[in-house]
């Protein structure tokens, strides 16, 4: 038995036990369901096995939406926790846990996914490509980020969470302060789906550089493609950062050698500045795409161009270089001296510039429109004026002197609420929104849409707003408790009530899916928001090529020109198409990689040892497969056509 | 329309609150020179943002109040604009001059506040070690030869060189009404320099997350006047029982224990990891230096490589 020690959760308590039994009646449910509807080929054939972008970006979101709402109990129980003072209603174990995994989930495994899957969506529509670059490689990306989440997300339930901090720094998360697997979760959770997120780097640059239409040239590419070819960049410098940041943490904490230790030479600083050398550059990552939707959301709402398109592409290239040199503005206070905290005060101040020319921008493409107040459109109007709040507290934390009093305080973490979640959370749910008829043909309500948008956006304030307050007030981030005398008490409680709002406002996201699935109109045009750019000119339900005849263009607007100016989109006639085929290769792979991340956790070296050879015989495999795709008949396409055609 | 009131509500509630009198937020209430730059610069920093936040308020109401669709008749046909040359050298030019400014004045301040504080650079600077262990923290008085734990006697009047290191996670020091944090870390010492003008108790902690004892790593700061001060260390020097290796080492064990007062101090037997015993012997490293200088200048020179003055 006591092999299976190693399993237990270190510090048990009802809400855990609670929650493996809901997790494993869920998973019966879930195979009994599958297996009754006789459903287990067309989920393998339609889904596991999939090279698609648009169902490859559909999962991608959908588990983006299940670990909002895994991310977001963890808010709601922290956020309970310091409603009162002196509150039991966790223990201090059980909070440390949760703020961590709530950081790591919201960031690694909420926004990131989430983004990644309307990318996925709509890059290779926008620019009118049949499929991103390489679509095995695609799904490999999804796959590994899907393995990585959940295999950090058993971490609560087998053997323990990580309680070091999402930023997990050491000597805290070393073996001898975290002595629960839950760091060794953290180190390889992340590294699995960190692995994935490079793959989509790589991928998507290479389909925006290689694949574009004949007359899109890069200052002809939509906004949206502009920010995710530049997120794209970021990735792939920033991630090999995390990758060997991991490795070394994964070293350190399995087999003895002592990078971050504290003796030896070692050093927890190197810990930190790795990380954030990833990390800054990460806040980019989800930031830059959030930008791309507003801009497409903005303009086709206010029916006009976007305002200052070459500086709103200069400014956001001018951002991710910036990105990659602002790191040490996360620990002024670790003793670097006046000299290296100015510079980067400067450097880090100097990001405000161009984020301010894209809000002047975005402001001044609302000038002389004609602006409807859609769902998707009040959240990008929502965004301009918090998001100003938050980025203007964040010059104000960018100032070091003062930063000594901010950092590590509620103020910070009322900043990077302020910024992240009117920057990508209304951004993914803008486009969420926007994109959804795309996706599913039918349009989600714009009244339920409005009741959560409203509940959302006050309760965001509501819940943030006073921790700033309570920063200056000397509240310290990440206390389980505090006592009565501090006077923390009755924010907090505000805090409370905002995020039971908050709580609302996305459970009326739940319900709007649900009543459109079951009552929203299937008879809608390709275009019903009246937009300007590629990924509207094609039918919906999109046909698995996405566009009969490849598309030409002549300027950043060629949908709207072919609406407007009679500008000829589809010139040429139908060709046979090459497509890529189904691999369950890439599901198969990233159930080893699994497999391997769990048995390392637990040092089960020779499962790590068999996983690693299987993970390797996938790639050999792949390496020796010959498989040339497959050819669409014109008869094929043109009978689908017509049936598009003929549907609406 | 709503947001635009919101808005302007929570606007007007910083502002209320930011200057509030009868009960100040604790970063906003210094009591000493430090604290006192940094409120200083906070509020530079408010009203620069304000500003900011103004004006795009403004700009943002009259553009959602004229252009909506509701205003305008049906066949009206939005321009195409591409932009304005004039328009956005405007506003890149002025978010420049902004961010001058407040360069201007965050790298003279930081040189400010990682320095002796104005007005105190001819008195030799009190030094206090100050290390933290799970979940306490450790005060070394060096000239008095005394040690205190969870708690804090400052003279006033006196600048203070706090040397700060940790005997386990990253700690981070900090008294919000005597001036910003700084990290204790196990294998070097920073130091950070503070001052206490007002008499009085104030609150201290550990703001650096550092495992589940975390919360309750508080300790408290008492400023005396310099003659009460000197009272009060004769007074421990007459009553408290001298620190000893084993006592120092049951104090380390992870947990929380009250305020406790000795004589002598554990950086005899347990020193900083500073100069020969700093975890890093590469080189010239930062605290190497500081305790070669100190030991041979005084303190204004030694602390050079911190200021660039």
């Amino acid at each position: 038995m006591d092999y299976f020690d190693r399993f237990a959760v270190p510090h048990p308590s009802p809400a855990i036990y609670a929650s493996m039994i809901a997790i494993g009646l869920t998973m019966i449910a879930v195979v009994a369901g599958i297996t009754y509807f006789k459903k287990w080929g067309y989920l393998w054939r339609e889904w596991l096995t999939t090279v698609d972008h648009k169902r490859i970006g559909i999962m991608y979101i959908l588990s983006a939406l299940l670990m909002l709402f895994r991310g977001g109990a963890d808010a709601l129980m922290m956020r309970a926790q310091t409603a009162v003072p002196d509150n039991g209603l966790l223990d201090g174990q059980h909070y440390n846990e949760i703020f961590t995994t709530h950081g790591v989930v919201m960031i690694l495994f909420m926004a990131m996914p989430f983004i990644i899957g309307l990318m996925n969506i709509v890059t290779p529509l926008q620019v009118g490509a049949r499929d991103v670059a390489f679509p095995r490689l695609n799904a490999v990306s999804f796959w590994l980020f899907f393995m990585g989440a959940m295999l950090f997300n058993i971490s609560f339930v087998v053997g323990g969470s990580p309680d070091a901090g999402w930023t997990s720094y050491f000597p805290l998360a070393g073996n001898e302060f975290a002595e629960s697997v839950g760091s060794n979760y953290y180190a390889i959770a992340i590294q699995i789906a960190g692995i994935g997120t490079l793959l989509t780097g790589i991928n998507f640059i290479v389909t925006i550089l290689k694949m574009r239409a004949p007359g899109m040239s890069l200052m002809k590419m939509p906004m949206f493609t502009w920010s995710i070819l530049i997120t794209n960049f970021i990735i792939v410098f920033a991630f090999p950062v995390l990758t060997v940041a991991l490795a070394l943490m994964t070293m350190d904490r399995l087999f003895g050698t002592q990078f971050f230790a504290m003796a030896n030479g070692g050093s927890d600083m190197l810990w930190a500045n790795l990380f954030w050398v990833w990390g800054h550059p990460e806040v980019y990552i989800v930031i830059l795409p959030a930008f791309g939707i507003y801009s497409e959301i903005i303009s086709t709402f206010a029916r006009r161009n976007l305002y200052g398109y070459n500086s709103m592409v200069i400014s956001m290239v001018a951002i991710s270089t910036l990105s990659f040199v602002v790191w040490a503005h996360h620990f002024y206070t670790m003793g670097h001296g006046a000299m290296v905290n100015g510079i980067f005060s400067i450097t880090t101040m100097a990001i405000a510039v161009p984020t301010g020319v894209k809000i002047f921008n975005w402001l001044f493409t609302l000038w002389k429109g004609k602006i409807v107040f859609t769902v998707p459109m009040l959240y990008s109007l929502a965004f301009i004026p918090i998001f100003t709040l938050g980025g203007v507290t964040g010059v104000m934390l960018a100032m070091a002197s003062a930063d000594y009093q901010y950092h590590n305080t509620m103020f910070l973490v009322a900043h990077f609420h302020y910024v992240l979640i009117p920057g990508t959370v209304f951004a993914v749910l803008a486009g969420f929104t926007y994109w959804w008829p795309k996706m599913f043909g039918f349009m989600l309500s714009e009244k339920i849409g409005k009741w959560s948008f409203w509940f959302i956006t006050i309760s965001f304030n509501v819940t943030f707003f006073p921790m700033f307050i309570t920063g200056l007030d000397g509240q310290a981030r990440r206390m389980y408790t505090y006592s009565e005398s501090t006077g923390y008490g009755p924010l907090n409680m505000l805090s409370f009530v905002g995020a039971i709002g908050l709580a609302i406002g996305f459970a009326l996201i739940l319900y709007n899916i649900y009543w459109s699935t079951r009552y929203a109109s299937r008879n809608i045009s390709n275009d019903p928001w009246d937009a300007r750019s590629l990924e509207w000119a094609t039918h919906t339900p999109i046909p698995e090529y996405n566009f009969a005849v490849v598309p030409t263009v002549d300027s950043t607007e060629a949908f709207w020109d072919s609406k407007k100016k009679g500008f000829k989109l589809f010139s040429g006639k139908i060709e046979k198409i090459h497509m890529p085929n189904n691999s369950g290769v890439p599901f198969i792979l990233s159930c080893i990689f699994f497999v391997w991340g769990f048995a390392m956790v637990f040092s089960m070296w020779i499962i790590a040892i068999i996983a690693t050879i299987g993970i390797f015989a996938c790639m050999t495999l792949r390496s020796f497969e010959k498989d040339h795709g497959r050819y669409i008949s014109v008869e094929e396409i043109e009978e689908t056509e017509n049936k598009l055609r003929g549907a609406k | 329309m709503k947001m635009k009131w919101a808005l302007l509500t929570i606007l007007f509630t910083i502002a209320t609150v930011l200057t509030g009198c009868d009960n100040p937020l604790m970063v906003l209430d210094p009591k000493g020179p430090v604290a006192a730059t940094q409120a200083n610069v906070i509020m530079i920093s408010i009203w620069t943002m304000a500003f900011v936040v103004l004006v795009v308020v403004v700009l943002y109401v009259l553009m959602i109040l004229k252009y909506r669709a509701s205003k305008q008749s049906d066949d009206y046909e939005p321009p195409h604009i591409e932009g304005s040359k004039v328009l956005e050298i405007i506003w890149v030019a002025i978010p420049i001059l902004i961010v001058a400014f407040l360069s201007v004045v965050t790298v003279k301040t930081t040189n400010e506040v990682e320095a002796t504080p104005k007005g105190y650079e001819k008195q030799e600077p009190l030094v206090i070690y100050a290390s933290s262990s799970n979940w306490k923290w450790h005060f070394s008085y060096p000239e008095e030869d005394i040690e205190t734990v969870n708690y804090l006697f400052l003279p006033t009047d006196r600048p203070i060189e706090f040397k700060l290191y940790s005997f386990g996670p990253i700690a981070s020091f900090w008294i919000p009404q005597l001036g910003g944090q700084k990290y204790a870390m196990s294998d070097m010492v920073t130091t950070l320099h503070l001052a206490a003008d007002v008499p009085g108790e104030y609150m201290g902690r550990n703001s650096n997350f550092s495992g589940s004892g975390f919360a309750q790593q508080t300790f408290n700061v008492n400023v005396l006047p310099t003659k009460e001060y000197d009272k009060w260390v004769d007074e421990i020097k007459a009553t408290a029982k001298p620190i000893t290796e084993d006592k120092f080492n049951e104090l380390l064990e992870p947990g929380h224990v009250g305020q406790s007062t000795f004589t002598g101090t554990h950086l005899k037997f347990s020193p900083a990891p500073e100069g020969e015993n700093s975890g890093h012997h590469h080189g010239t490293s930062d605290t190497e230096k500081t305790d070669s200088e100190e030991s041979s200048k005084d303190s204004h020179e030694g602390h050079s490589e911190h200021s660039n003055h």
